[in-house]
């Protein structure tokens, strides 16, 4: 398949044609078809370093198929695919069935993410040796949904992944001080009558974190930052040479905690909505390169796990179709940041953190062609309608949101032509075609 | 009105009008036949994910005294599930024809999920959920403390000027929350009296002052010392250390009360701790309206009902 893309701005404002062939950027050439992009952005495919993927063991909330075609919509062409699957994934064996059913589908690269404890017990080491020297090449590891609160554990996976070039995403959150909690504790978790998730939690985990990283030599990425305090912390350890990365998701930058006020249970997520100022502070981080990046801990659930009460309900959003919208709207309108900034959080920083090849220089001729064209003029009221994945909870339905993903290329195939995702057959026969 | 689900959203002049109406009501008590056939035809169910016989044996005399249909509906979960979800007792009620619920549930914010859930279309009134609101006890409370102040003159007014000091749990306590809200928007001052332990971490935005002493508070003479339930399982999660400590830093003991002024009322809203967070002495004292509150409890549940259900109100 050859395809040229007339007229496209590229993230640094310049105006130029490209041409993809074979799966990669090329000079020029016959092209079998054109894209007439003019109006719109051509942005690097971008890489989600946080998606659950909930396959293999529940299907019923995603699957590598669903999720993925969630991703190409949203404009993605690699996701990391959380560990907390059932079976976790912890082995060679389970990284790999990932991984190739994300090869078959097609729709985007799907890298696995190895568990680091064994079950995500927190109690020893998962068989990380073996899930980075497998097919799958594992080298993000996360018990995301876990801390790895043990600090003894958390120095050893430190040291071991360190082995294998790997890193340790951590989802921190201290266990004992937040038990049975359900949303930011402040002023408003105290009128509503719930139980607090204080910001401390999340800060003394990455402080200790930190400075573990740099005691042993590590490299650390902190998933989903959330609060002021945290973006101190690590401002705090990048400034005294700790290898540290962060993310922070697009609901973080954009909603608050006042949205919990009706209770309704699409705003419950873990770590939870924050204040005013923690969103701030998080969009001014991102802008400055404390967080290098954003990352949607896509989390899908079934209808019935949001339809009760507030307590009863499962935490967690779905993120990816609306990603690079959530992103425009909280960072880009503002002027915080650029278009080459935006490629930047959402596209070669995260496959550099997790060690993805081929978005390191975009749009270089001879590089893989992934790439996505974004309408910035459009607006959309966003609803179920532009959801693809199997999750309906998105605390955005209902709300206006800028832009439009029109094209995705993945490895120089469609996976999204005029703004509609590409026919499963017809992206799996593509995807098989460039092996 | 509609629903009554937080007393933050009550207004001054819907707050005396519902005491107001309590008062017709307390009158029916009197009588030698105590119903009236207000609600006739209408059926209300009170629905418990929570044990409380208290609360539900009171909404089911009030119900009953206004000649409505009373159906109980315990929806508490055994131990091997976790019961019947909000959803489907929602829709099951619905399609029964409820007109009011009368809800009690472990999970804070349940019964406005309930009430926007478009699961069902009926008057929704909250009887206590999680470490939320518990309003029909607030309304009682001021009621109490109106008729204490007022008596027979009671009708029309406010709380204005009365101090009131809630003692205890006030993190995890739903009657804690809706008094604060209904008090001063009456017009009393309210004062929080717990250790740090037992106090949000903030208290912005609350209309209320906040002091770790109690004898402090005693001292200042206030006119109501509201005493809250303390749970045993508090002592477990290092909240305080023992009883004995607790009780003699926080508790209402004979001494307190005799140093409090003769017109002070102590009110508790039961369950009582006796020796935990009030002593005997001051729970059977002349000061103390423990048992006022029960009875005044009919007479706010059936105002409350009346207000929903009559339809007189509907805006």
């Amino acid at each position: 398949m050859s395809i040229k893309i007339v007229g496209a701005q590229l993230p640094d404002g310049t105006s130029q044609d490209l041409f993809v062939e074979n799966g990669v950027f090329v000079d020029e050439g016959s092209a079998e078809s054109t894209i007439d992009a003019s109006g719109l952005i051509a942005l690097p495919g971008l890489v989600d370093l946080h998606t659950h993927l909930r396959e293999p063991g529940f299907e019923q909330s995603e699957t590598v198929l669903t999720g993925s075609r969630a991703a190409a919509i949203g404009g993605f062409t690699a996701v990391f695919a959380m560990a907390n699957t059932l079976p976790v994934q912890d082995t060679a064996g389970v990284v790999e069935q990932v991984q190739s059913l994300g090869d078959q589908h097609g729709y985007v690269t799907v890298r696995p993410i190895g568990a680091v404890t064994a079950g995500l017990s927190g109690e020893r080491l998962a068989e990380i040796g073996a899930m980075a020297q497998s097919r799958a090449k594992v080298r993000v590891f996360s018990d995301d949904g876990q801390c790895v609160h043990d600090a003894l554990l958390m120095r050893r996976a430190l040291e071991y992944v360190t082995t294998f070039g790997g890193v340790v995403a951590q989802h921190a959150q201290d266990p004992r001080l937040t038990i049975g909690a359900q949303m930011n504790e402040g002023a408003l978790s105290n009128e509503l009558g719930l139980a607090g998730w204080p910001a401390v939690a999340e800060e003394s985990i990455i402080a200790r974190d930190v400075l573990l990283a740099q005691h042993v030599g590590a490299r650390l990425h902190v998933c989903h930052v959330s609060t002021a305090g945290s973006v101190d912390v690590i401002r705090w350890a990048k400034a005294r040479g700790v290898d540290v990365t962060a993310e922070v998701t697009p609901h973080h930058l954009l909603l608050t905690e006042e949205l919990v006020r009706g209770y309704d249970s699409r705003f419950k997520v873990n770590p939870p909505l924050r204040r005013d100022e923690d969103v701030h502070a998080l969009r001014e981080a991102l802008a400055d390169g404390t967080i290098d990046i954003v990352a949607t801990d896509h989390a899908p659930h079934p209808v019935e796990a949001k339809d009760c009460a507030w307590d009863e309900a499962a935490n967690g959003m779905v993120g990816l179709e609306s990603a690079l919208s959530v992103v425009h709207a909280s960072v880009v309108e503002s002027g915080l940041l650029g278009w080459t900034d935006v490629a930047r959080v959402l596209s070669s920083k995260p496959a550099q953190i997790g060690r993805l090849d081929g978005y390191d220089s975009p749009f270089a001729i001879g590089s893989a062609a992934n790439l996505t064209l974004y309408d910035p003029a459009a607006s959309r009221t966003f609803a179920t309608t532009h959801l693809r994945g199997k999750g309906v909870n998105s605390p955005y339905l209902g709300r206006q949101l800028p832009g439009r993903v029109v094209t995705t290329i993945h490895n120089g195939y469609l996976t999204v032509s005029d703004g509609e995702l590409v026919d499963a057959d017809t992206v799996a026969r593509d995807g098989a075609a460039r092996g | 009105m509609r629903h009554l689900l937080s007393t933050k959203d009550v207004s001054r002049d819907e707050a005396i009008a519902i005491l107001d109406i309590a008062e017709d009501m307390a009158d029916v008590a009197h009588r030698e036949v105590k119903k009236l056939p207000t609600l006739r035809g209408k059926t209300v169910v009170n629905l418990f994910f929570e044990d409380s016989t208290r609360t539900r044996v009171s909404f089911e005399v009030a119900a009953k005294r206004l000649s409505a249909d009373v159906i109980n509906f315990s929806a508490k979960g055994s131990s091997v599930s976790k019961g019947e979800s909000l959803k489907d007792t929602a829709q099951t009620l619905a399609a029964m024809g409820a007109d009011a619920v009368v809800i009690r549930h472990g999970a804070s914010g349940a019964p406005r999920v309930l009430a926007d859930s478009g699961w069902i279309d009926a008057g929704i009134v909250n009887a206590g959920d999680g470490t939320h609101e518990h309003p029909t006890q607030a309304l009682l409370d001021a009621f109490t403390i109106r008729k204490r102040l007022h008596g027979a003159g009671s009708r029309g007014r406010g709380l204005d000027g009365v101090s009131v000091a809630i003692v205890g749990d006030i993190l995890h306590s739903r009657v804690a929350r809706s008094n604060l809200w209904l008090l001063t928007t009456l017009g009393a001052t309210v004062q929080l009296v717990a250790p740090a332990t037992l106090l949000p971490v903030s208290t912005a935005g609350w209309p209320a002052t906040v002091t770790y002493d109690l004898d402090a508070a005693i001292d200042a003479g206030p006119d109501v010392v509201m005493m809250l339930r303390i749970q045993a399982e508090r002592m477990n999660a290092a909240f305080f250390p023992n009883a004995r400590e607790y009780s003699k830093q926080w508790g209402l003991d004979d001494e307190r009360v005799g140093r409090l002024p003769a017109a002070s009322i102590v009110m508790h809203p039961g369950p009582m701790n006796r020796g935990l967070e009030i002593s005997s002495g001051a729970a059977d004292s002349a000061q103390s309206t423990v048992l006022e509150q029960v009875a005044n409890g009919v007479s706010i549940r059936m105002a409350v009902l009346y207000h929903l259900l009559s339809g007189t109100t509907e805006a």
